[in-house]
């Protein structure tokens, strides 16, 4: 039912913004629902998993590249486009997944975060698609005979792709495959010995959290219809692991919650003058990186468990 | 029913089983005795595939199964219990067996139903439930059980997988008097259906047990055979009965 207020909270909010004059805030909306579905893909794998990916940027990134690379060469249709950089960011997955998950704990890590940059060089090698400096699209991608140019129509398509997600891994939690995720985090020695596959379920939940990954690049790369070499990097991968753990680790909203509240503080920081805080440090606006860094401290030390589990006590309460 | 051909396990320097050879006939309850380190868990852990053997092998059901995964062993029939308890401590006790069940009831490849609509597997967890005696206490989380009643969740998440053979490390490590009558009335329920190899430093519990006795010690097999057989040995009652019978 909560779900049901946040989206009808969410689907007000741009006619609000208009209303307002103030479409600014429309595009920034949708940019922060995008990254929403990205954390929340990567939630999947290391929340619901326990798999500790750091490399979860290389399908967000795969999948950027894969409309922008198809839309450069003039394939522009979102039906063709997005399903294609959701088979690749899987497919990707599928071949990272099948080594990486041979390791576990820090080799793990470590190896995620190797093919992750390994993918990050190939995408930047590609000198004709523009190599370092970025690949521009001719614009958004286009459904039948319109596009998705306009920024109101975008936004809805992004928080439909946005329910869509959410409602299939509250779906995927609870079905059998989820049963078996969690037993696995839980205890994987014995999920193996109860007789589950361990290894083939981890996998397949990677791919799904890498598909889903590949998914919101398709959507981040017709945000800005620009795509930056930095969606693969290993700090893309970082960010998304630090909404993750902000919002709330294995947790249905934690994707959604760390990726409003850092995305939010950082436009917060970097476009408002505080006035106290102008007068304490005059140059912080400088640092907005250190910033948000000392107020993150501060959420991760205030609610050790992540933004959503503060929630979640208080309705205990 | 299971037969090993001179089954060994180093660890490092260490020779946890020494070419153990050794056959668990259809229906028996086969006993696996021996002092501390004697290699008992090991060879468990290599029967259940949860350790690599490093040479012989490993026959179920006529079947080489030396290579083959531990899940798969579990699919093929051959469920272990844990001597160190090891079940999912944050879920309830239902949850834990019906999990088990859940891993021998088809393909959990699917996504979407949600499993609490599946009510076979939860009344399939409810009766192995009550047949471990936790019955009143299937809602239970289970790190909050009391020791014994978690070792006899133990022992239930290896029935829930309906094996034909199971192997049950120590299943009475720490229990009270009472507890360990419970697994033994229970391995005697049990005994028609499933074939026990049962590692037990508890002497009173192998003898009315079991039908047929393995000695082991520091890896190797010294003797095998009928309870009354190795009562009598010497050298077990020299390497280990002695000890175990007198105190
Ligand atoms: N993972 C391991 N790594 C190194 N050595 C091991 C390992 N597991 C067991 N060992 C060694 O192998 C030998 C056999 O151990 P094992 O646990 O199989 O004995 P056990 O008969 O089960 O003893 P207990 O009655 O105490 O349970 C011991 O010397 C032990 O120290
Ligand atoms: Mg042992």
């Amino acid at each position: 039912m909560r779900a049901i207020g946040v989206f009808l909270l969410l689907a007000l909010f741009p006619l609000a913004m208009q209303a307002m004059d103030s479409m600014f805030y429309v595009s920034l909306a949708s940019r922060i629902l995008i990254y929403a579905i990205a954390a929340t893909s990567l939630n999947l794998v290391l929340g619901y998993g326990g798999m500790v990916s750091f490399g979860h940027a290389a399908f967000f990134g795969a999948g950027a590249f894969v409309v922008g690379i198809m839309a450069v060469e003039g394939v522009r249709s979102a039906w063709l486009a997005w399903p294609a950089a959701v088979a690749v960011a899987a497919l990707a997955a599928l071949v990272i997944g099948a080594l990486s998950l041979r390791t576990r704990g820090v080799y793990f890590i470590m190896i995620t975060l190797a093919f992750a940059q390994m993918v990050y060089y190939i995408f930047v090698s590609l000198k004709t698609y523009g190599g370092d400096d970025g690949l521009s699209l001719p614009g958004r991608s286009t459904v039948g005979i319109g596009t998705l140019g306009n920024d109101l129509v975008w936004y809805y398509v992004v928080l439909a792709v946005l329910a869509a997600v959410l409602y299939g891994l509250h779906r995927l939690v609870h079905s059998r495959f989820g049963r078996v995720i969690a037993a696995i985090r839980e205890n994987e020695a014995r999920a193996e010995a109860i007789g589950f596959p361990v290894y083939r379920y981890k996998l397949a939940c990677f791919v799904i959290a890498g598909a889903v990954g590949g998914l919101a690049g398709a959507l981040i790369a017709n945000q800005s219809s620009y795509v930056s070499p930095s969606l693969l990097h290993w700090i893309q991968s970082g960010t998304l692991m630090i909404m993750v753990i902000l919002g709330g680790v294995g947790t249905l909203w934690g994707g959604v919650i760390g990726a409003a509240v850092l995305l939010g503080l950082e436009h917060l920081i970097a476009d408002y003058r505080i006035g106290w805080l102008a007068a304490l440090a005059p140059n912080y606006q400088d640092h907005g990186g250190l910033a948000v860094g000392i107020v993150l401290l501060a959420i991760v030390m205030l609610a050790p468990e992540g933004l959503a589990g503060l929630f979640a006590r208080r309705r205990d309460a | 029913m299971l037969e090993l051909r001179a089954v060994s396990k180093r660890f490092g320097g260490v020779v946890a089983t020494d070419e153990v050879t050794l056959e668990i006939v259809r229906g028996e309850v086969h006993a696996l005795i021996g002092p501390n380190g004697a290699g008992k868990t090991t060879l468990i852990g290599q029967i259940s595939g949860v350790l690599a053997t490093d040479s012989g092998r490993i026959l179920f059901n006529g079947a080489d199964i030396t290579r083959l995964s531990a899940h798969a062993r579990v699919a093929a029939g051959l469920a272990r219990s844990y001597q160190i308890t090891s079940i999912f401590r944050r879920y309830s006790v239902l949850e834990n067996l019906a999990l088990a069940v859940q891993a021998r009831s088809g393909t959990s490849f699917r996504f979407w139903r949600p499993v609490t609509h599946e009510r076979a597997l939860f009344d399939e967890a409810r009766a192995i439930g009550a047949e471990i005696g936790l019955q009143a206490r299937l809602s239970t989380v289970a790190a909050t059980l009391a020791h014994g009643e978690q070792r006899a969740l133990e022992v239930g998440l290896a029935l829930a997988t309906r094996p034909r053979l199971v192997l049950l490390d120590e299943p009475m490590a720490g229990m009270g008097p009472q507890e360990s009558r419970a697994i033994i009335e229970l391995i005697q329920r049990m005994r028609s259906r499933v074939t026990v190899l049962l590692v037990e430093h508890d002497m009173d519990a192998v003898f009315r047990l079991a039908d047929r006795i393995t000695v082991l010690v520091s890896g190797r097999v010294i003797a095998s055979g009928a309870p009354a057989a190795i009562r009598a040995d010497p050298a077990v009652r020299q390497a280990y009965l002695g000890e175990e019978l007198a105190a």
